[in-house]
């Protein structure tokens, strides 16, 4: 596959969408990872909603 | 009263279930359980649950798809191989204005059904939204510089859709400023609703304005102007790229979910210290 004279505008392009989707998922996952982390750590020193149920929902 | 009110609704909406059930009207019955139950963060967390596995995977076969055919998309008479870049381009641009949709949708749940996923929906829709503006910016300007010969130019399309990655920033801006979630979520919903009028300036800038950005060339009361070599990965592109916009936004709602309980519980956590301080005091007090 040529991608011709403007092949460094079209590597950049699709190199760009790609980091851009790798930083939303990175961010997303250890956003995750860290409100769980933190309603743990608060379930494991005492603190429980008042419906008594685990705050992570499962 | 306030209780006997949300009892009488709880039983309406049993009643409206059993009835459902009983007429075997499906789609009625549907439209109830997925008002109701979805409406519950708790339910809303374990379908997320079953849900997520599912999206990733259509998400990632269809843009391995829509990436295989870009690559194998014949040059533009024209254009060259820059074409290629219109297989990301346009479904970001597209995306911009939808998620911007879907917020202005999600503020009017806010303010007029207090639904309680609408203001969480919302505030995970912003960044996701403000990252596939600026991609349609960027890969714009990198398309821009070899065919116009300009990264950039004020024109109306081009100036109207940076405005509306000013306003996803300032959004995101306003929810990290105000502390209370509910009070942000009102502001916020105000300022969507305002932001949605740049919505019908961005699509038809190009009709009302002379640009030097093309005409829409796929949504077209006569059709769509490209050929079909173009036009199926753009098509195929454009699923998968609202595909991971529904993927991510289910996975930040369950975020937000989760950092709404991890602030309930330091509430809690903090009143209970309160209280013990509070407390100690007069247990200290001689009878």
């Amino acid at each position: 596959m040529s991608l011709g004279p403007y092949a460094p505008f079209i590597v950049a392009s699709y190199l760009a969408a790609a980091l851009v989707v790798a930083l939303l998922i990175a961010w997303i996952a250890i956003d995750y990872r860290n409100q769980k982390r933190r309603l743990r750590e608060l379930e494991e020193s005492g603190v429980v909603r008042r419906s008594g149920r685990s705050a992570t929902g499962r | 009263m306030f209780r006997q009110h949300c009892l009488g609704t709880v039983n309406a909406i049993q009643q409206e279930r059993e009835a459902a059930k009983v007429s075997g009207s499906c789609v009625c019955y549907c439209r109830v359980m997925t008002l109701v139950d979805l409406a519950n963060p708790t339910r809303f967390l374990s379908l997320t649950v079953r849900l997520l596995p599912f999206l990733a995977t259509a998400t990632a076969v269809l843009l391995l798809l829509g990436l295989h055919l870009s690559a194998a998309a014949p040059d533009d008479y024209q254009q060259g191989a820059t074409v290629k870049i219109m297989f990301i381009h346009v479904p970001s641009a597209w995306l911009s204005m939808f998620v911007w949709g879907v917020m202005t949708t999600a503020a009017l749940g806010t303010l007029v059904w207090r639904h309680p996923l609408a203001d969480v929906a919302a505030k995970a829709a912003a960044p996701i939204g403000a990252s596939f503006t600026f991609l349609a910016l960027m890969t714009g300007s990198l398309w821009g510089r070899p065919m116009w010969g300009t990264y950039w130019e004020w024109d109306a399309r081009l100036t109207s859709v940076l405005i509306l990655f000013l306003m996803y920033l300032c959004l995101i801006a306003l929810w990290r400023a105000v502390e209370d979630p509910s009070r942000a979520a009102r502001a916020s919903a105000v300022l969507t609703l305002v932001g949605a009028l740049n919505l019908p300036i961005i699509k038809f800038s190009v009709d009302w304005w002379n640009t030097l950005h093309q005409p829409a060339s796929v949504f077209r009361m006569s059709g769509p102007t490209l050929d079909r070599a173009f036009l199926i990965p753009l098509m195929v592109m454009a699923l998968a790229f609202t595909l991971l916009f529904v993927t991510l936004l289910v996975a930040a709602m369950r975020n937000e979910i989760l950092r709404r309980r991890v602030r309930a519980l330091q509430m809690l956590q903090a009143r209970g210290f309160s209280s013990e301080i509070g407390a100690a005091p007069r247990a200290s007090q001689p009878a």
